[in-house]
């Protein structure tokens, strides 16, 4: 679904200093129907990689070969003048759907994601959990079969970010689709991927790639999760 | 509620001030008329400054609209067109450089008495604002909310008229709410550049005559038109755009 052959991408020094190299010679490949998570610091190229998947970038050396992909990024960015359901319409809307068609076709998402009662509440009016769930509903009603989700919960709490992993596990395994998941929270990604690619800066590339062995939903204290989020974070020098 | 009370407590003070400066000086009511004599002018020119006040208002609120439109067309087109932007920005400063007092005899000629002339005074003294302010409401844009909407495949227009227009609206109505009190001067401008009635011809009459207290009566109509429709404009800016006034509520 998603191939990326020796992809390079080189950024202009911010008032002519140093180029800056983003990524290079990065190759991946992802499966239809998987789910890998990218983890890495900051700075080592993961949103410039989501972006080349989701062709908002071009790459200056290598191919990029990728299904059509929607977009979730860390800020909820839903439009503050619409209501809840008709920010998770907007996509259908942009493909042409009718208004009342768009909505009848997202209602009973509202109930799936728990958001049942908050169709007509205006952005503000929400929390911040339930602003990345309709966040999240956008983005999977835009039909695309990837799912480019960039640090999706970075913005949360630490008690509602466990909460959407858990919701999220529980939404990738009944929706089949092929979904990338950049996080810097070594943990989400060993909890969500089925594989773990781990990513180090300066230039960024990819320094081990990890597969998960069992299924989701998985709970932090399996010895497996345990386990592999000491190699990746082994892998990324810090300390266990 | 306080945010009625101070300014006219505020007003209050300042009349006050006023009426025992008159008194104390004993200026002659002819160079500066007390509140009191005002306020008796008021009343007494009732019938005269109401059917004045009707073709002003309408140069106004015409005139606004006009020039909001232009100012809203040239916006859009120079947010969609680098070369527009580049060609037209200078002529837009230019618009606001114009002196009025000159300008506006010269249509009196070319376009005659009526509303006309004064309709393009109003409109070019009410684009400026509304035109700047919009355009760096339509540039504001967030990038990553474009770069989302490219991922759900819009086009140019299909994100200019679900995103970009919509985050413009707050700059549209701060440059309506500067060109509305701007617009009272041309609109007074205007009138006495030539006209057959209007509060600016009055005004001119009656401080020719040396009608001081009605002249400032004249002016206080004009002072409270000018707040009612900055007021109007702002009590419809809630109304339409609620989510602006509640997100700076969520973020303080």
């Amino acid at each position: 679904m998603i191939e990326i052959e020796g992809v390079s991408r080189t950024f202009a020094g911010r008032r002519g200093g140093e180029p800056v190299t983003a990524l290079r010679d990065v190759s991946l490949r992802v499966e239809a129907g998987e789910t890998i998570a990218l983890v890495g610091a900051s700075g080592c190229g993961k949103t410039t990689l989501l972006e080349l998947i989701c062709g908002l970038q071009q790459p200056d050396a290598g191919t990029v070969r990728s299904g059509p992909a929607a977009l979730m990024s860390q800020r909820d960015l839903l439009l503050p003048w619409l209501a809840a359901i008709d920010n998770a319409a907007l996509a259908l809307r942009v493909q042409g759907v009718a208004r009342q068609r768009a909505r009848e076709q997202v209602a009973p998402w509202f109930e799936r994601f728990g958001l049942s009662g908050f169709e007509q509440a205006r952005p503000y009016e929400l929390s911040g959990g339930m602003r990345q769930r309709v966040s999240f509903l956008r983005t999977l009603l835009a039909g695309k079969p990837v799912l480019a989700l960039d640090e999706p919960f970075a913005a949360l709490d630490a008690i509602t970010r466990a909460e959407m992993q858990g919701w999220l596990a529980h939404m990738l395994a009944e929706e089949q689709r092929t979904v990338v998941l950049v996080t810097h929270d070594v943990e989400e990604a060993v909890l969500l991927g089925d594989r773990v690619l781990v990513m180090a800066p300066r230039p960024g590339h990819v320094v081990a790639d990890l597969t998960v062995g069992t299924t989701r939903p998985r709970r932090r204290t399996d010895p497996v999760v345990v386990e592999l989020r000491a190699k990746a974070l082994g892998v990324l020098g810090v300390p266990v | 509620m306080r945010r009625w009370l101070l300014p006219l407590l505020a007003i209050l003070v300042l009349l006050g001030i006023w009426e025992l400066y008159v008194k104390a000086s004993g200026a002659s009511s002819l160079l500066l008329p007390s509140p009191v004599d005002v306020l008796r002018a008021l009343l007494d020119d009732r019938g005269t400054l109401w059917r004045n006040l009707k073709p002003t208002a309408a140069e106004i609120l015409l005139g606004v609209v006009l020039g909001a439109t232009f100012a809203l067309l040239a916006a859009v087109a120079m947010h969609f067109s680098r070369m527009v932007r580049e060609a037209l920005y200078p002529l837009l400063v230019v618009s606001q450089t114009i002196p009025i007092p000159i300008v506006a005899p010269l249509l009196i000629v070319w376009l005659g008495f009526g509303l006309l002339p004064k309709l393009i005074v109003v409109a070019l003294v009410s684009f400026f604002p509304i035109v700047v302010s919009t355009l760096s409401g339509l540039a504001a844009v967030d990038p990553d909310l474009v770069k989302l909407m490219r991922t759900f495949d819009a086009g140019r227009w299909q994100t200019f008229r679900r995103v970009e227009l919509p985050t413009a609206l707050p700059g549209l109505f701060s440059g309506a709410k500067v060109a509305v009190v701007f617009s009272v001067l041309a609109a007074i401008l205007a009138e006495q550049a030539g006209s057959n009635s209007g509060l600016g011809i009055l005004l001119t009459v009656t401080i020719e005559n040396l009608e001081t207290a009605e002249a400032f009566a004249s002016v206080s109509i004009l002072a409270a038109f000018a707040i009612l429709l900055f007021a109007l404009l702002t009590f419809a800016e809630r109304r339409t755009l609620p989510w602006v006034h509640r997100q700076r509520e969520t973020e303080a």
